[in-house]
């Protein structure tokens, strides 16, 4: 069998569940693939408080948004077709892809596609850190808040980013104690309005260390961490054991970007964004002119951001077949303008440097 | 079920759901259906999920996502089955895969 779509958006995460609903809303037949059995991508998992900004989701909880997309979709489904359960697994040329069901392989001819493929967690080298009971932060949230499963009883978190330490509020919210949060920088890298949260209930933070090994045979029976120096190498008789059933790494998000890579788009490495991404304009247009990118697979960033290029990509996306629209305009200088202010002061500088070496290779900056 | 499974939640409620019975190496446990085969088993207190092809190390699951394969065992004799995306089912038969599995010709 096979589909035919103005705009094909492949991920329904909060960019390409914005994206799909922007173009599907300005007037463009649009289908949503997502491989996961329901759309909402990790807002589904995120119990906490989102800080947004004045006119978007400030103080609202992820699982709302995620709740609030999926309403927004609903709304132009005479437009636009999701399908759950059902992965984009490659490009051809001439605008047509393959979808991959639990029923069936079908083919996708479309006008623009729209990728936002999201992101893959990280790991961290140390001994035995393949035993059971060692997970990515994003496996907990989704063990514990989607599925109502403790990771276990003791967790020793890695990584004090904002996952690491919101997941640490999350996990004791659940009831599991978490025996100690490990940060290799000498100061916390989240926001400080987390990092008190977790001090106040006395969490023991060690700054300056890293995980030498997981101990257990069968399961993580615990843990040896060790000071570092300022060249972050272990600082010998400083080792530290410390006892847990389970370890959590919240070590970063890398972008999924094989989809870019089989399109032929131009990559390229920043750091701040978290390795290769497609290049692309301030349009989210990559290299390859049919081809858009919204959300953490330009660039790890967070959900709200994602939202709004999605918007921008959604916009672009259907003037690549319907031409110019005012209103299309509207919601891209209106995105626009609320990245601007949410990437703005000192937190969104990483952020904006990265942003900016992008846009620099495309001759926008 | 256990003490693994989340009782009270100042944020989330987790809906009543059916219970059903699955075997994990020949012995009954109970979980709930539809949820994924791992959680089942982690709830259970099984994390053992497989052994590694080559140096025989336990693995357990990673993302829970359906992405690193960390959790494939087989279920109702299909190998490589990714766990952690797999509904539970009553009267599933759930098996550790030793390495890459093996299929019969």
């Amino acid at each position: 069998m096979s589909r035919n779509t103005e705009v094909f958006v492949i991920g329904g995460g909060p960019a390409g569940l914005s994206a799909a609903h922007v173009a599907a809303k300005l007037g463009a037949t649009t289908l949503l693939v997502d491989d996961s059995a329901r759309v909402g991508g990790q807002l589904i998992k995120q119990t906490h408080r989102f800080f947004g900004s004045s006119n978007r989701d400030a103080g609202i909880r992820g699982i709302t948004i995620a709740d609030k997309l999926q309403q927004d979709v609903k709304e132009v489904s005479d437009r636009l077709t999701v399908l759950e359960n059902t992965a984009a697994v490659g490009f051809y040329h001439n605008k047509e892809a393959g979808i991959l069901s639990q029923k069936a392989y079908e083919r996708v001819t479309y006008q623009t596609a729209i990728v936002c493929t999201g992101a893959t967690e990280n790991s961290l080298t140390f001994e035995n850190n393949d035993l059971p009971g060692i997970y990515g932060a994003g496996g907990v949230q989704t063990l514990m808040n989607v599925h109502g499963i403790k990771p276990g009883q003791k967790i020793l978190m890695i990584g004090s980013g904002n996952i690491g330490l919101i997941v640490s509020y999350q996990l004791i919210q659940a009831g599991v104690e978490v025996v100690g949060l490990v940060e290799g920088m000498p100061t916390i890298g989240g926001y400080l309005v987390h990092a008190s949260k977790i001090r106040r209930l006395g969490v023991p933070i060690y700054t300056s260390h890293t995980i030498l090994k997981a101990l257990g045979t069968e399961g993580v029976e615990g843990a040896i961490l060790s000071r570092v120096d300022e060249k972050f190498q272990p600082v010998p008789n400083t080792e530290l054991e410390i006892k847990c059933d389970c370890i959590c790494l919240a070590v970063g998000l890398t972008p999924l970007i094989d989809l870019f890579q089989q399109a032929q788009c131009r990559m390229v490495h920043v750091g701040e964004l978290g390795g290769l991404v497609p290049l692309h304009d301030s349009s989210m247009r990559t290299t390859n002119p049919e081809i858009f990118v919204a959300g953490d697979a330009s660039g790890i960033e967070e959900a709200t951001t994602a939202i709004l290029a999605g918007r921008i990509a959604g916009a672009r996306a259907y003037e690549a077949t319907h031409g110019k629209s005012a209103q299309a305009e509207a919601i891209v200088a209106e995105a626009r303008e609320e990245l601007r202010t949410l990437r703005s002061g000192s937190t969104g500088e990483r952020i904006r440097w990265g942003r900016e070496r992008v846009l620099k290779e495309v001759g926008e900056c | 079920m256990t003490s693994l499974r989340i009782e009270h939640h100042p944020v989330l409620n987790f809906p009543e759901r059916k219970i059903v019975n699955f075997y994990f190496e020949g012995k009954q446990y109970q979980g709930y259906e539809g949820e994924p085969v791992a959680a089942a088993l982690h709830a259970a207190g099984i994390r053992t999920l497989r052994r590694s092809p080559q140096k025989d190390r336990a693995r357990g699951f990673f993302c829970a996502i359906g992405r690193c394969s960390s959790c494939i065992m087989e279920i109702d004799g299909q190998i490589n089955t990714m766990t952690c995306i797999t509904p539970l089912a009553e009267g599933m038969h759930v098996k550790m895969q030793k390495g890459h599995g093996h299929i019969e010709p």
